[in-house]
């Protein structure tokens, strides 16, 4: 330590090689969001500034993570310990494909949002922080994927979560409360668990960094014992409750609908798959063999929550509380990705496409929800029942949510087709029919779902009552706002990703096989954060 | 609570308060104390302060408002962290400026920096609630 005259010998303990200033991106995501959280908001009363700084910031951070991206691919797996300590003592950090990948799909949806709230957000909610929230919330998403300590991703889920709160309460209404309210205590006893069972862990172990945990359960004698059995089924209960599978999937629905539209748009896209990244993180790399006794559990839940979450869509005719139930049919089919993975024969097949659904899932669903700001904009209400005579107004933007719409009921050529043929696929060849099957149907009841919307308010000429040939004209809340490119570039550019993924597959299939190959076979995580030797 | 004898001491209390504060955060690397012990003493000060004076005269007092000061701290805790980057070692690792100063040893480093950053988002966060609840008790 300074100060002292002992000569020491730094090599224990600490790493005296050189970093290349390239892995520097690992950190990079989560460091520009950081400090430019930081930025906005010591400039928060500037609120012409905050637009241009916060996305010019988005910006830079979609470049950083694809340069992530870029580097992952073409050195394989990469870490950075914190303060150049020795894993497993110093907070090690590694981006391996699947990270990767979601934080550069994420970082792409972020700038989306920060575009489209450019119009949505009014200058009160951006005196709240609007931009610096959005940004520390990216903080926090981007952690999660990239962190390889266990108890580095509780600090980074309580860092999205808070900023999470701040967006949600954004403007202060009643309604917002009373989501932010049930939103807040499920969040507060989820995270709980989650220290809980890290807490048992750490005790069992004596570690945190996750590729030292999973050599050290891969060589345990009887992995299936009863006190990692409670961590386990902590960890699954604490996830399940952030991805929102039944049965804890309650709170989305209700809070979802409260907050701006732009906010609901990112909150959809991204806070459920970083439970569910979680899931696969903690399961398929680091308790493989609690995943082997869970499977069934798993199954069975998936199941439930893609039945769920496809009859509570059918039955809304708020949409924004429709595209929520959307949202949880999608979890069911990662979850059911997971649960398959526990077949070592599959597993690569069955985690892909979860990964693949998670990365189509992120952007079609923040996609449909801005489709939901905008039908507000141009029809008044985000009510089936007050809507109608969209397409009339709008024939390209009808074009685009009918791509959507396909999308999200995998249907082809769209994104959401690839995943749900390899998550089926997967789960037939594991012989659990059941699963295939409500994956199937699932979708077949979200294409009625998405249906419903598409023929009363696009097709019908009014609100409803309106008689057959007639036409109604109904007024949007906000028309003015709709000659601006900051409403429709964002819509633009994820919807060109939807198409490119459904047309183009083979590079999302290749990223998210790498993603699962390095979950599923986790030498080279493994080899990643301990040097060779490992 | 504004009883003359309160009002009289607080402004002195509050100073020494901060003072202490100061003290904790700097002797925080190697002995009890740091950034976060620091920055709560500190806005306890500020809501002493705030108690006997009106939270006006504290917001007067601070100059920046809390949101600032606790992003203000964000960002130089987290740029604590880059000065590595300059010296081809990873995120976080400290470094050292050691030097005598008229014969009393004085070490800087990002250490200090970040304990620093971490002082004023405590006072920023904690004080701007504590000056909340206290306005909206005076309304």
């Amino acid at each position: 330590m300074a100060g002292s005259s002992v000569s020491v010998d730094y090599a224990d303990a600490m790493i005296t090689t050189p970093i290349a200033a390239g892995d520097w991106l690992i950190v990079a995501p989560s460091l520009i969001t950081m400090l430019g959280g930081a930025l906005c908001l010591m400039l928060r009363k500037h609120t012409d500034l905050q637009p241009k700084l916060g996305i010019t910031l988005l910006g830079v951070l979609v470049l950083a993570s694809f340069a992530l991206l870029v580097r992952v691919l073409d050195h394989g797996v990469i870490t950075m310990v914190m303060g150049n300590w020795l894993p497993p003592f110093g907070i090690a950090v590694t981006a391996d494909t699947l990270g990767a990948t979601l934080t550069f799909i994420g970082s792409v949806v972020a700038f989306c949002a920060g575009v489209f709230g450019m119009k949505t957000v009014s200058n009160s909610g951006r005196r709240y922080g609007f931009y610096p929230f959005l940004l520390l919330l990216m903080t926090g998403v981007c952690g999660s994927f990239l962190t390889a300590d266990i108890f580095n991703l509780y600090v980074w889920f309580e860092v999205l979560l808070i900023s999470s709160y701040g967006l949600l309460i954004l403007g202060n209404d009643r309604i917002q409360l009373d989501g932010a309210v049930k939103y807040g205590v499920l969040n507060l006893v989820g995270t709980n668990l989650f220290l809980i069972a890290t807490g048992l862990l750490y005790g069992i172990f004596g570690t945190l960094n996750m590729a030292d945990i999973a050599i050290k359960v891969a060589e345990l004698e009887n992995p299936a014992s009863g006190t990692l059995a409670t961590v386990a089924a902590l960890y699954f209960l604490a996830f399940a409750m952030k991805a929102a599978a039944f049965p804890v999937n309650f709170w989305l629905p209700a809070s979802y609908h409260t907050p701006n539209i732009v906010v609901s748009a990112v909150f959809a896209g991204l806070l459920t798959k970083v439970g569910v990244y979680a899931l696969i993180r903690i399961f398929v790399l680091i308790l493989p063999a609690s995943l082997g006794y869970m499977a069934d559990i798993f199954g069975l839940v998936a199941i439930v929550t893609l039945m769920t979450g496809a009859l509570g869509a059918l039955a809304q005719t708020e949409i924004r509380r429709l595209l929520g139930y959307l949202v949880i049919a999608g979890i069911g089919s990662m979850l059911a990705g997971v649960a398959v993975a526990s077949n070592s024969e599959v597993a690569t097949l069955a985690i892909s496409g979860a990964i693949f659904y998670a990365v189509h899932s992120i952007i079609v669903m923040t996609a449909l929800y801005m489709s939901a700001g905008i039908m507000n904009m141009m029809g008044g209400s985000y009510n089936l029942r007050k809507l109608g005579g969209l397409y009339q107004k709008s024939i390209a933007f009808a074009g685009v949510f009918l791509i959507l719409a396909f999308a999200v009921s995998g249907l082809p050529p769209f994104s959401g087709f690839w995943p749900k043929i390899m998550l089926v696929d997967a789960a037939f060849k594991d012989d659990r029919f059941w699963l295939g099957a409500a994956i199937l149907v699932s979708g077949f009841l979200t294409t009625l779902a998405m249906g419903r919307i598409w023929i009363f308010a696009f097709w019908r000429g009014g609100p409803e009552g309106t008689p057959d040939g007639k036409s109604v004209e109904v007024s949007g809340s906000s028309q003015s706002d709709l000659a601006s490119g900051a409403i429709w570039l964002p819509l633009g550019i994820l919807t060109a990703l939807v198409v490119y993924f459904g047309i183009q597959p083979e590079w999302m299939i290749e990223l998210s096989t790498q993603g699962a190959s390095s979950v599923v076979d986790p030498l080279g995580y493994i080899r990643s954060v301990f040097g060779e030797q490992g | 609570m504004r009883t003359v004898i309160f009002r009289t001491i607080a402004p002195y209390l509050a100073a020494l308060m901060v003072l202490f504060s100061i003290f904790v955060l700097l002797r925080g690397h190697n002995e009890p104390g740091g950034g976060f012990i620091g920055g709560l003493i500190a806005a306890s000060a500020l809501a002493i302060f705030g108690i006997a004076c009106g939270v006006a005269s504290v917001r007067r007092a601070i100059v920046f408002h809390p949101m600032g000061i606790s992003g203000f701290g964000l960002f130089i805790g987290a740029l604590a962290g880059v000065v590595s980057f300059f010296r081809g070692q990873a995120f976080m690792t400290s470094q050292w400026l050691i030097f005598d100063f008229f014969d009393v040893e004085v070490a800087l480093s990002t250490p200090l920096v970040f304990d620093i950053g971490v002082y004023l988002v405590v006072v920023g966060a904690i004080g701007s609630i504590a000056l909340a609840l206290e306005e909206r008790e005076s309304d």
